[in-house]
């Protein structure tokens, strides 16, 4: 009966999406208020709707119903409740309505927190809001649906994939959908500007803080992807660049970008039709990521066909978002009157490399990973693109965007002065040199390029640290005149600081991998294998029962001059409902380096393979991201943007997701 | 200078940067595409020596083989009418396993054997990597509905 409900909530959400897209935008073009306001009760209800439906779905999961066939194909009564409640989303069907949930979830929101909008704009963002729900809602009914019934229903489920039962990828994708859906509100700014034909300061102001918080959902989507696939994987890989992780890091990039030209059409009226184009970009690469994962058509033309009427139903999707707001920007962008002149050398110069850098990155990636696709249906032969590829082209495009992140903000708006800003960034010229010559002496010599890497991490981290050194006066100044300027500073101020550094760690923590040790052994009981001055000694392999595994768990102490300073126990589990087996790898961290183990096969003749591996600033990679995302999150808290957005100053709590 | 001729120095700049990115794009795109063959294509066609390619098909059941420094793997692949040898060195997929759909990634070497730096299987119990579903098809083997060929045994460890 409550799956029942849950379908009908979905029915009675698609009615409403679809009253919300059509109602609201006849309403703006005769300026009939009545009308216009219908867009924010309707996106309220829809939300509701599609908590309800969600919430009936959640509600199959933790009671084991299994005559529902998601259910009877993604769950087990064995399976510990958290895993129950996360494989709602961990198949095709309950990720669409989780997709669904978030997306209502924003438009929602923007009700909410839109007060202040011109009414005519509300109604606009909300009707498109409303399309894209239209669109979602109606493949879920026609295509996926998560509440089908079985008759007569089964005993007992399939049980989830043993691979996604870990709690790292278990809220992996809730959060990537908040940055994916999060980046439809921008979309639907960007098609509400394009139908009013206008995009002022104000606008951007109201726009950037939903692309921030969906930005900071992304970035950490992204991180506990790439963190997942280090810690479970067993090779102490953390980004392989696969079609489905370059999948969520497009958006990501082209994100990063739009974030960046918003602070241009903010502050100086320029580079507006260029963001608007960014805004629909971000969101048709979050849509082709969604698909390209789900679909499968990626990694297997088979299961693509499995489901044609999937297949031509997200083609069709695709074309009308992305060609028909692609083909209203051609119409009505050149509409759009350009603002502030520049001079190349400047605040704005530098954003605009910043931009060319990550879209031209961006596409290269695309390119890349949907060569093989096109190559494939046009007949041609059967490639893929080697890691290599995209290692040599991101490194290139990046280096710059990298030396530039210490400069841009040092720039003046209009007219920079770029001898000016290196000679205040001496300090960090001087520091990115010394991190280098550290790492060459403590390495004892080492990859040319690795120690570069570092030296660029340094010259981010001091010329960021010195901009805010500049910013309060700091050392020309007495101290509690420039600690007066630093508590006046805003928020957005600390924010950028933080992310740039934070983006500094991830480069550093990525650079040191090319010192990393590695040791592939088969070890019997009390053989010892030495490891960057560490002593691993096999002390023993157990059997261990788990609640729906069995497992061989391996007892490693770590020496280190004689004394144990860690016991590690990475396991081997086997899942006998699945027939399968995945490896738990063992980590111990100092935050400066992992120590990391995985166990092998068994040889038969009582030794193990064991794999080791001594990786130095690893852990910085995902703690750079996390100051990224809380770099957002603080920008987010910026009395400027809450002020901007809503009268009732909520916009942070709003956003919340991002957290 | 006028301010007609700094755009149009601006202009060719930009055009300049753009070609010489996307030169370098495209060189590093040709030089590291990596081609698909299955066990037949390498037997009919052979394979250009050195070069990185990836070989798709089920592992034959029997064949996998560990040596004893307990970290270099011989098995074979086949597509059901031809197989191919493998060396690989370095740690398995945890899901590796006689009768399972693989992709090696590596060189060919002078005896007709795959040096592999790579094994790629992926983490789904229906999941058949594309390679090796097309490898099966061409050679008459595929049954729709993903269910491996019988001919080549259980799928089952």
């Amino acid at each position: 009966m409550i799956a029942e409900l849950g379908h009908f909530g979905l029915i009675l959400a698609l009615l409403l999406a679809l009253l919300q897209s059509s109602v609201p935008l006849i309403g703006a073009a005769r300026r009939n208020l009545a009308w216009m306001t219908l867009g924010r009760s309707s996106a309220v209800a829809q939300f509701l709707l599609v908590t309800a439906a969600f919430a009936a779905l959640m509600h199959a999961y933790v009671t084991s119903d299994f005559s529902v066939q998601n259910v009877f194909e993604n769950s087990h009564s064995d399976k510990p409740l958290l895993y129950k409640i996360t494989g709602v989303w961990g198949n095709h069907e309950g990720s669409m309505v989780l997709w669904v949930f978030i997306l209502s979830l924003f438009g929602a929101a923007v009700a909410w927190f839109g007060d202040n909008l011109p009414p005519a704009l509300s109604a606009r963002v909300l009707a498109v809001q409303g399309m894209i729900g239209v669109g979602f809602l109606g493949f879920i009914l026609l295509t996926s649906d998560p509440f089908h019934r079985l008759v007569p229903a089964p005993l007992d489920g399939r049980g989830l994939n043993p691979v996604l039962q870990d709690p790292g990828l278990a809220f992996h994708p809730p959060f990537l959908y908040l940055g994916y859906v999060g980046f439809s509100v921008a979309f639907s700014f960007a098609v509400a500007a394009l139908i009013e034909g206008r995009v002022d300061p104000a606008w951007a102001r109201w726009v950037r803080p939903w692309t921030l918080a969906a930005w900071c959902a992304l970035t950490i989507g992204i991180a506990m992807g790439s963190w997942w696939a280090y810690y479970t994987l067993g090779w102490g890989g953390w980004w392989f660049w696969d079609p489905v992780e370059n999948a969520s890091f497009m958006p990501w990039l082209v994100g990063t970008a739009l974030l960046h030209s918003a602070i241009v059409v903010e502050k100086r009226d320029a580079l507006k039709s260029w963001t608007i184009l960014l805004a629909i970009l971000t969101f048709s690469l979050s849509l082709v990521g969604t698909f390209l994962v789900r679909s499968g058509v990626l990694t297997s033309v088979h299961a693509f066909a499995v489901d044609p009427r999937r297949g031509l139903y997200i083609l069709l999707l695709l074309l009308v978002a992305v060609g028909g707001s692609l083909t209203l920007y051609a119409w009505r962008a050149p509409a759009l009157k350009g603002g502030g002149l520049f001079a190349p050398i400047s605040r704005e110069g530098a954003l605009v490399l910043n931009n060319l850098l990550l879209t031209v990155a961006a596409a290269a990636i695309f390119w890349g990973t949907l060569y093989p696709l096109f190559s494939d249906q046009l007949g041609g032969p059967k490639l893929t693109v080697g890691a290599p590829f995209f290692d040599i082209v991101f490194r290139w495009l990046m280096a710059p965007l990298l030396v530039a992140v210490a400069v841009g903000p040092l720039l003046a708006w209009k007219r920079g002065d770029l001898l000016g800003a290196l000679q205040r960034l001496w300090v960090a010229l001087a520091a990115a040199v010394f991190v280098g010559l550290i790492a060459l002496y403590i390495a004892g010599g080492g990859p040319v390029l690795a120690v570069l890497t570092l030296a660029l991490a340094g010259w981010m981290v001091l010329g960021s640290l010195s901009e805010w050194g500049e910013r309060i006066r700091l050392f020309r100044a007495s101290l509690a005149e420039s600690s007066r300027r630093a508590r006046h500073l805003p928020r957005a101020q600390y924010g950028m600081t933080l992310a740039h550094l934070g983006l500094a760690v991830t480069l550093a923590g990525i650079a040191a991998s090319a010192w990393q040790q590695e040791r592939i052994e088969i070890m019997k009981p009390g053989d010892d294998v030495p490891i960057a001055g560490y002593m691993l000694r096999l002390d023993a392999v157990d059997k261990v029962q788990g609640p729906n595994f069995t497992a061989e768990r391996a007892q490693v102490s770590v020496r280190k001059g004689g004394s144990v300073v860690a016991e590690m126990h990475p396991e081997k589990r086997f899942f006998p409902l699945q027939q399968m087996s995945t490896g738990v790898t063992a980590i111990k961290t100092n935050l400066l380096a992992d120590l990391y183990l995985a166990l092998g096969d068994s040889d038969g003749k009582g030794g193990w393979t064991v794999r080791a591996w001594w990786k130095p600033l690893v852990p910085w990679i995902w703690i750079g991201a996390v100051m990224m995302a809380m770099g957002g999150v603080i920008s987010l808290s910026d009395r400027r943007l809450r002020l901007g957005v809503a009268a009732r100053a909520r916009v942070p709590r709003g956003a919340r997701p991002a957290e | 200078m006028t301010r007609k001729r700094r755009r149009l120095i601006a202009v060719l700049v930009g055009m300049g940067c753009l070609s010489v990115a996307a030169t370098l794009v495209l060189s590093a795109f040709r030089e590291n595409l990596v081609f698909s063959y299955s066990p037949s294509d390498i037997k009919a066609q052979g394979v250009p020596q050195g070069r990185l390619v990836h070989v798709g098909g089920l592992v034959e059941q029997g064949s996998v083989q560990h040596e004893s420094d307990g970290n270099t793997v011989d098995f074979r692949i086949t597509d059901g009418s031809s197989t191919v040898g493998v060396v690989y060195r370095g740690a398995l997929p945890d899901i590796f396993r006689e009768g399972q759909g693989v992709v090696v990634e590596g060189k060919l070497d002078g005896t007709g054997v795959v040096r592999a730096d790579s094994v790629l299987t992926k983490h789904d119990e229906n999941y058949m990597p594309r390679e090796v579903v097309d490898a099966l098809k061409r050679s008459g083997h595929w049954q729709e509905g993903g269910a491996p060929p019988p001919t080549l045994g259980e799928t089952k460890p």
